[in-house]
């Protein structure tokens, strides 16, 4: 008796009550097809964030001021916080490391935008030249800033698209002259888009770096150092050099805060995979329930055809005989519900992405885990009803009505 | 000899209490031989069927059959020794209601592993000794019982067993169809056959050789 006419046989058991057979298998089309939407939409966060964080740079290392405990008011209140790193450290920066390939400052902080009439809030980052470069920002039209104009503190900006159509609405803004904070700027560029959500480039608006520490808020220090390694290889040499600087020039490590890119990278990734793991984990709840379906579902059947295991038994069937029988039906239920499963799910999450907006990816290692589940959850609670069909006694079992 | 029981005892404990079912038997039965057993419900004639047809073992005593002992084999071997020696015919006629007559009678053959196109060409040779070969696509729900407990003989004989064990076989029947099917097993037993058959029914028994009576699970007379 070879295993395929085994299959036929089980086959045939199923499709005799085809209602009873769909009922059965749905716990585990919605279980597989749960997991495979739910780690599809984890897995499409994941990826939507990363490619985020990768979109501010590569290779870059983030310095941030820390803590400056010898001040009054210390700890992490305005004044204790931000007003630490100045262009000194730049500098001293550019002229010590050796790892590096360019570091770039920014002074960020919010500005008022006024154009004949119009007002708009957002952040005016003040900015050298590195800094485009570092970034990956492209321009769309117009330029950037030159050596002049930052050594002189000029008064042009670069602008983001979201404030051409806040501020310009139809106008081309190239040579326009526009005020911040009241005072009068020219603009010279416009960035092409990058980045989307927090991390885009569109509601800012650019200057040279001087001309917002003299100009503009009046502030000696910059908020945030950007600075990009040679290679990735060298990122760890990088930060034990930048900190080894750092340190010796502002004397205390809890000054200054150094980000690796790829430390975000990986934190955010890790964070993204307990959420892929909670959904998923999730979904498989479902998965046991429609497990526990089917051997509920097997016992009847066993139950119904308990005079059909005895004459089967009493011509010759052993008890593995019977066992296979049961376990190959609990296993094609949950096989067939494995698969169409894993057509829902593919159909769930492209739904998903399409109507809810939220960006899904599909793994082959999200179909292949829920359908083996799906085929161990079947033959786990196949096991019991297939034992107790085995088990029964022949004489009994032909004389059961 | 094929059969030989004895001092065969079945005892079933029913709570503290023992129930003798079969109180040491002796049974010898000839190759060829077509035997009837009778006796009125209770006398150990359907415990000592079981234990014939290995779907029981006796509590004590030996039953030899075919040369070997088989009281104190394995679930297993008495399946094997089910499927191999023995062709049972039920009462109730017992076919897969879910498979047509072919796959019933092809359900021994099934179990003894052998390839569907041998099986088929077996079954449909025993279809066409009980005269059903026209009929073998047909499900039992599509049959008359006398056209079904003839399916169940096609299966009792396919395997080709050394003994035909039959309860009760015209106990569903009316009793036109039931002379039918005892001519059946007439002819099975004149062409060499060894059929072993409970009954009730004098007029059935008296087909057989050799009529043994039980009662109370003892052999109370034995008439050739």
């Amino acid at each position: 008796m070879s295993l395929w006419e085994v299959f036929r046989v089980a086959l045939g058991a199923l499709s005799s009550n085809k209602l009873r057979s769909f009922l059965t298998t749905l716990g585990i089309i919605i279980g597989v097809g749960a997991v495979i939407v739910m780690v599809s939409i984890g897995q499409g966060a994941n990826q939507q964030i990363v490619s985020r964080i990768s979109a501010m740079g590569a290779n870059l290392l983030i310095i941030s001021p820390g803590r400056d405990a010898s001040r009054t008011g210390g700890g992490w209140g305005a004044r204790g916080l931000g007003n630490i790193l100045t262009n000194k450290e730049v500098e001293y920066l550019q002229r010590g490391a050796t790892t590096l390939k360019a570091v770039a400052p920014e002074l960020s902080q919010s500005g008022m935008l006024n154009f004949k009439g119009a007002n708009t809030s957002t952040r005016v980052i003040g900015i050298t030249g590195e800094y485009f470069p570092i970034r990956e920002y492209n321009l769309a039209y117009g330029r950037s800033f030159n050596k002049q104009e930052e050594d002189t503190a000029s008064a042009v900006a670069v602008i983001g698209e979201t404030v051409v159509t806040d501020l310009f609405a139809g106008v081309n803004p190239l040579g326009q002259e526009f005020k911040i904070n009241g005072t009068r700027f020219q603009v010279i560029g416009v960035l092409e888009p990058k980045g989307t959500g927090m991390g885009d480039n569109t509601d800012q608006v650019y200057v040279p770096l001087k001309t917002a520490q003299k100009r503009l808020f009046g502030s000696q220090y910059v908020s945030t150092i950007y600075a990009q390694a040679r290679d990735e290889r060298i990122i760890p040499r990088a930060v034990e050099e930048l900190s080894a600087l750092l340190l010796q020039r502002l004397g205390d490590a809890e000054k200054f805060n150094i980000r690796n890119q790829q430390e975000i990278l990986d934190t955010v990734s890790q964070t993204t995979a307990t959420f892929t793991f909670l959904l998923g984990g999730v979904a498989s709840i479902a998965l046991l329930v429609g497990g526990i379906g089917i051997m509920n579902i097997m016992l009847v059947s066993v139950t119904e055809r308990t005079r059909e295991i005895g004459i089967r038994k009493a011509l010759g069937a052993t008890q593995q005989d019977i066992l296979r029988q049961f376990l190959i039906e609990s296993l094609l239920l949950s096989f067939l519900g494995g698969i169409v499963g894993v057509i829902l799910g593919l159909v769930g999450s492209g739904l998903v992405a399409k109507l809810g907006g939220w960006s899904t990816v599909i793994s082959l290692n999200a179909i292949l885990l829920a359908f083996s589940f799906a085929a161990i959850v079947g033959m786990f609670f196949g096991i019991y009803p297939a034992r107790k069909a085995a088990s029964l006694d022949p004489i009994d079992a032909l004389r059961y009505e | 000899m094929l059969i030989v029981l004895q001092k065969v005892a079945k005892v079933y404990e029913v709570g503290s209490e023992k129930v003798y079912a079969l109180r040491g038997i002796d049974i010898a039965i000839k190759q060829g031989e077509f035997v009837a057993i009778m006796g009125p419900s209770g006398s150990g004639k359907s415990t000592c069927m079981n234990i014939l047809g290995c779907l029981d073992r006796p509590s004590s005593g030996e039953y030899i059959l075919n040369g070997r002992e088989v009281s104190a084999l394995s679930d297993n071997q008495l399946a094997m020794v089910r499927n191999r020696e023995i062709g049972f015919v039920f009462q109730n006629f017992n076919l897969l209601p879910r498979s047509s007559a072919l796959e019933n009678v092809e359900l021994p053959l099934f179990y003894r592993g052998l390839s569907s196109s041998k099986r088929r060409e077996k079954a449909e040779a025993a279809l066409q000794l009980v005269g059903l070969k026209d009929r073998m696509a047909h499900y039992p729900n599509e049959m008359s019982g006398g056209q079904r407990q003839r399916v169940a003989i096609a299966r009792a004989l396919v395997g080709d067993p050394s003994l035909i064990l039959a309860d009760e076989p015209t106990g569903n029947l009316d009793s036109k169809t039931g002379v039918e099917i005892m001519n059946i097993f007439k002819e099975l037993h004149n062409s060499g056959h060894t059929i072993l058959m409970v009954t009730h029914d004098h007029t059935i028994a008296k087909y057989a050789q050799r009529v043994i009576n039980f009662i109370d699970g003892q052999i109370q007379s034995e008439a050739s």
